[in-house]
């Protein structure tokens, strides 16, 4: 799973000879450690005239004690002296070329046309360049669906390429996202800016993030220990990425319910033993699977709080040599599985109130992918659950929401052929291979009680991968 | 202020002109330049052999035998000889202290009328032995025999014919005060353009106010000079911004243009009671209505050094229910071009007015073409405690020629200091 590539061009004869050949640099991505502040380094808070979220990117900031620096523009000074923040002052006449920052965030939610497309040159031509390693760009709009006249929607929606374009230029691991906030949402930015400023996104670039109107707020929830007292079930628990969901989801509190078919008992039970969970060990493609299921968590703990689906296998074979079986399973248990066990426990009210369902997709499954017909059509038939989900389980007071890794550091991908590894690695804006705790992190943070605005989202974690961009 | 208060009326003022450092008044020293200046008031005012209430004025860099400075200047004029008169000392904000002090005499009927102001030199500067020698001569004096005595001088060195020299440093941070005008410079995002722009609306202001004739009875020639010597009436942006920076190193926007240079000077100002005024027949320019100082935490907080007039000048307005955009002129001491700067910028700041200042929003804006009308500090120059007076006797007589109005005086100070007053027009 070592990138020895990463390792060699950190070296500092490595450094030399790829600045020197314009070889990828990829810089070791810095990640979350229980307990570190979720930024560290100067935030530089800006917002086009009119911005109606800066208050509340404000309020998330002074929450987080960020050193916050803003342009002496009394609309944003104003927010943040609301949010008690004692901004500093900045000014790219007058700026020290040594003064950099961690993160820039930019409320263009109040960019109505156009011709006010101009405000993105203005804050982030002269601070582009003044963003740290590991840095985070962040752009709050408005949902283009919620803005009232064309024109605001068209120039909302232009964000998009402004964003992943930047994500394209940063360097040193720096990361750029946007996060569009529907008509009403406003209180429901925290968890997803909190997350999108801290290390836990290190390997999440060029996003676009929905967040809709919530009747439950983030109010009085415990950052450290978002999960305190809720129960998640996580299927594939036992290896590679589902266990380090399971880790992820149990620092931050929860009890976790790892699931895993007969043959990996004993790794199931090792690793969630360790984490002081229970184990469900089951084939979920069993006919009674998703009955088995429901009964077994409302009896032992009276339902669940998150659901994790995770469990997912690959038979690669192009379509001309794809057999009947290999399609079946593939399909059966990366899609069918997730909706039967779906429509179980929605059926049973096994899914308590502000309860997450959180799939996992794929790149794949949004790019297609040769000799993977079989697994990208079953991720991408998870995508259309999502979206078809959403609004169904918003009724019960849920979300669903997946997420869709790109080159993660797996045994699975430990195996490619040296070629297909390397263009896996490297073809991203970050020049390296994620690792399952990237995409753990961000799973955590959709099953945050505080992410009720967050649905119907697919969030790629691909370090902004140049396929299906 | 006390309602049984009475109206302290300012009647005039005058100055001699201020000299760059080590040029016209190189050998002047601050008791000469108190004494011209006091000379030329009496003769003025017609105060010969009155006996006034107090004369209070004061300066910074003052040699140690000039303890009673004030006193000895009093005695070396025509006034009644006995006048008392004291020293006192705030750094920059002396000169206007001193008039608060009279003012509040006059105001609380203790005294009918006084002088007010300041002076200082930076040529003819209080050179003081070396410490240790000073140490060696102190422990010898103190001996009871000729044997303890030789033993002193055995700790006699080389190294201590150094003189102490003195420093335009805060003793607290080490960093003069150009330095920590760099970093409220930098910390309010300050542009070098800002800064020349505001220094040569100073230096344009203060030549009009000589064409005119405004500054004819304000200002006494002395020692040859007429005009002050730091002026340059025909000074452009373009011509500023050839300058380097001399503070905040490479990247710094402060010049030995947007900030004042080291001066010599001094300047007084009559203040008395109305009937006092009326009983010599002598008009009244203005009123000193009300005088608040503050203080910033500069040692522990890390506050901007020269803010502490932002602290002050809340306080006075809601003293006097007034709002900062009340007023018809702002006398605001250009000590570097910056500190206006950042003065103007941290009063329209909602973050600063909450967090710091503990208001509800910006406190305001200040119209620049009524600040500093007829010139400021940058152009005048700043003999530390002669700004004062030039300050009171300016706003007083554009207050009077206006012939209504409010205007509002903020000087900040070494140490953190702040001075500010409000005045008014005399209806």
């Amino acid at each position: 799973m070592s990138d020895r590539y990463q390792q060699l061009v950190n070296t500092p004869i490595g450094k030399i000879v790829t600045k020197q050949i314009g070889l990828p640099n990829p810089v070791k991505l810095e990640r979350y450690e229980h307990g570190q502040p979720v930024i560290s380094g100067p935030v530089l808070l800006g917002a086009s005239p009119g911005g109606k979220l800066v208050a509340q990117a404000a309020k998330v900031l002074a929450a987080i004690d960020a050193d916050v620096h803003t342009p002496l523009d009394e609309h944003v000074r104003t927010a943040v002296a609301d949010a008690s923040l004692e901004a500093k002052v900045w000014s790219p006449d007058a700026a020290l070329e040594e003064q950099t920052f961690k993160a820039l965030v930019f409320d263009a939610s109040g960019i109505e046309n156009s011709e006010q497309l101009r405000e993105l040159q203005a804050f982030f031509s002269p601070t582009i360049r003044r963003v740290r390693a590991s840095g985070r760009v962040i752009v709050l709009g408005t949902t283009p669906a919620d803005c009232k006249h064309p024109r605001q929607a068209t120039a909302q929606r232009a964000l998009e390429g402004f964003v992943r374009s930047v994500g394209k230029e940063v360097r040193r691991g720096a990361t750029a996202q946007l996060i569009y906030v529907g008509a009403k949402a406003e209180s429901q930015l925290s968890s997803t800016l909190r997350f999108y400023l801290s290390p836990k996104s290190a390997y999440v670039s060029g996003q676009v993030v929905r967040i809709g109107a919530s009747p439950l707020t983030a109010d009085g929830i415990d950052w450290q220990l978002p999960l305190a007292g809720k129960f998640a079930l996580v299927t594939g628990a036992s290896r590679g990425i589902g266990k380090a969901i399971a880790k992820v989801l149990a620092r931050d509190g929860a009890h976790v319910i790892g699931l895993d078919v007969p043959g990996l008992q004993r790794e199931l039970e090792e690793t969630i033993g360790d984490l002081g969970g229970s184990t469900l060990v089951l084939d979920i493609t069993d006919d009674d699977a998703p009955a088995r299921i429901a009964t077994y968590l409302l009896e032992d703990h009276g339902g669940v709080d998150v659901v994790v689906h995770n469990a997912g296998v690959t038979r690669d074979k192009t379509l001309g040599r794809m057999d009947e079986d290999g399609w079946n399973l593939v399909l059966g248990i990366n899609l069918t599985a997730q909706e039967r066990i779906d429509d179980e426990l929605l059926a049973r009210e096994s899914i308590r109130q502000n309860g997450r369902i959180v799939c996992v997709s794929s790149m794949s499954g949004i790019a297609g992918n040769a000799g993977q017909t079989n697994y990208a059509t079953s991720k991408a038939g998870v995508i259309g659950m999502v979206e078809s989900m959403a609004t169904l389980v918003a009724k019960q007071g849920l979300t669903i929401n997946a997420v869709a890794p790109g080159f993660i550091e797996t045994q699975m991908t430990a195996a490619m052929p040296i070629a297909t590894r390397e263009a896996g690695r490297r073809m991203n804006s970050l020049a390296q291979g994620g690792l399952p705790v990237d995409v753990a992190e961000t799973i955590a943070w959709l099953a945050s009680p505080a992410s009720g605005g967050v649905n119907g989202n697919i969030v790629r974690v691909c370090g902004q991968s140049l396929i299906g961009a | 202020m006390n309602a049984s208060a009475r109206r302290v009326a300012v009647l005039g003022g005058i100055r001699i002109p201020f000299a760059r450092q080590n040029s016209s008044y190189a050998r002047a020293s601050n008791q000469d330049m108190l004494t011209a200046t006091l000379e030329a008031l009496v003769g003025t005012f017609s105060l010969e052999d009155e006996t006034l209430g107090e004369v209070a004025a004061g300066g910074v860099l003052k040699h140690s035998r000039d303890f009673n400075l004030t006193r000895e200047s009093v005695l070396g004029t025509r006034l009644n000889p006995h006048t008392p008169a004291y020293d006192l000392q705030q750094a920059c904000g002396t000169g206007l202290e001193a008039a608060i002090l009279v003012a509040n005499k006059i105001a609380l009927g203790q005294i009918e009328s006084g002088i007010a102001g300041g002076f200082d030199t930076t040529s003819d500067a209080p050179i003081a032995i070396n410490e240790d020698l000073r140490g060696v001569l102190l422990q010898f004096n103190r001996s009871g025999s000729n044997a303890s005595r030789l033993k002193a001088l055995t700790r006699l060195r080389p190294q201590q014919i150094v003189p102490q020299i003195p420093q335009n440093a805060e003793p607290r941070t080490g960093l003069s005060m150009g330095e920590h005008a760099a970093i409220m410079a930098t910390e309010w995002g300050i542009t070098r353009e800002e800064q020349d722009e505001l220094t040569v609306r100073s230096h344009k202001n203060l030549a009009a106010a000589y064409d005119t004739g405004f500054l004819d009875e304000l200002v006494v020639p002395f020692l040859g000079l007429e005009r002050d010597q730091n002026l340059r009436p025909d000074t452009s942006v373009e011509k500023l911004a050839r300058l380097k920076p001399v503070f905040g190193g490479e990247q710094g926007t402060m010049t030995a243009g947007n900030s004042t240079p080291l001066s010599d000077g001094a300047s007084v100002v009559l203040l008395a009671s109305e009937e006092w005024a009326a009983a010599h027949d002598l008009p009244v320019l203005a009123y000193i209505v009300d005088a608040q100082t503050a203080a910033v935490d500069h040692v522990h907080k890390r506050e901007g050094l020269l803010m502490a007039p932002t602290y002050a000048v809340p306080r006075l307005l809601e003293r006097n229910n007034v709002k900062l955009d009340d007023f018809d002129f702002y006398e605001i001491h250009e000590a570097f071009a910056s500190q206006v700067l950042c003065t103007l910028k941290a009063w329209e700041d909602p973050v600063y007015c909450r967090e710091r200042l503990g208001l509800d929003g910006p406190l305001g804006e200040i119209d620049v073409d009524k600040l500093n009308t007829q010139g400021g500090s940058l152009a005048a120059g700043h003999p530390f405690g002669a700004t004062g007076g030039r300050i009171v006797a300016t706003l007083a007589k554009t207050l009077h020629q206006h012939g209504s109005g409010r205007g509002l005086i903020s000087i900040c100070a070494a140490g953190g200091l702040g001075v500010t007053a409000v005045m008014e027009a005399a209806a």
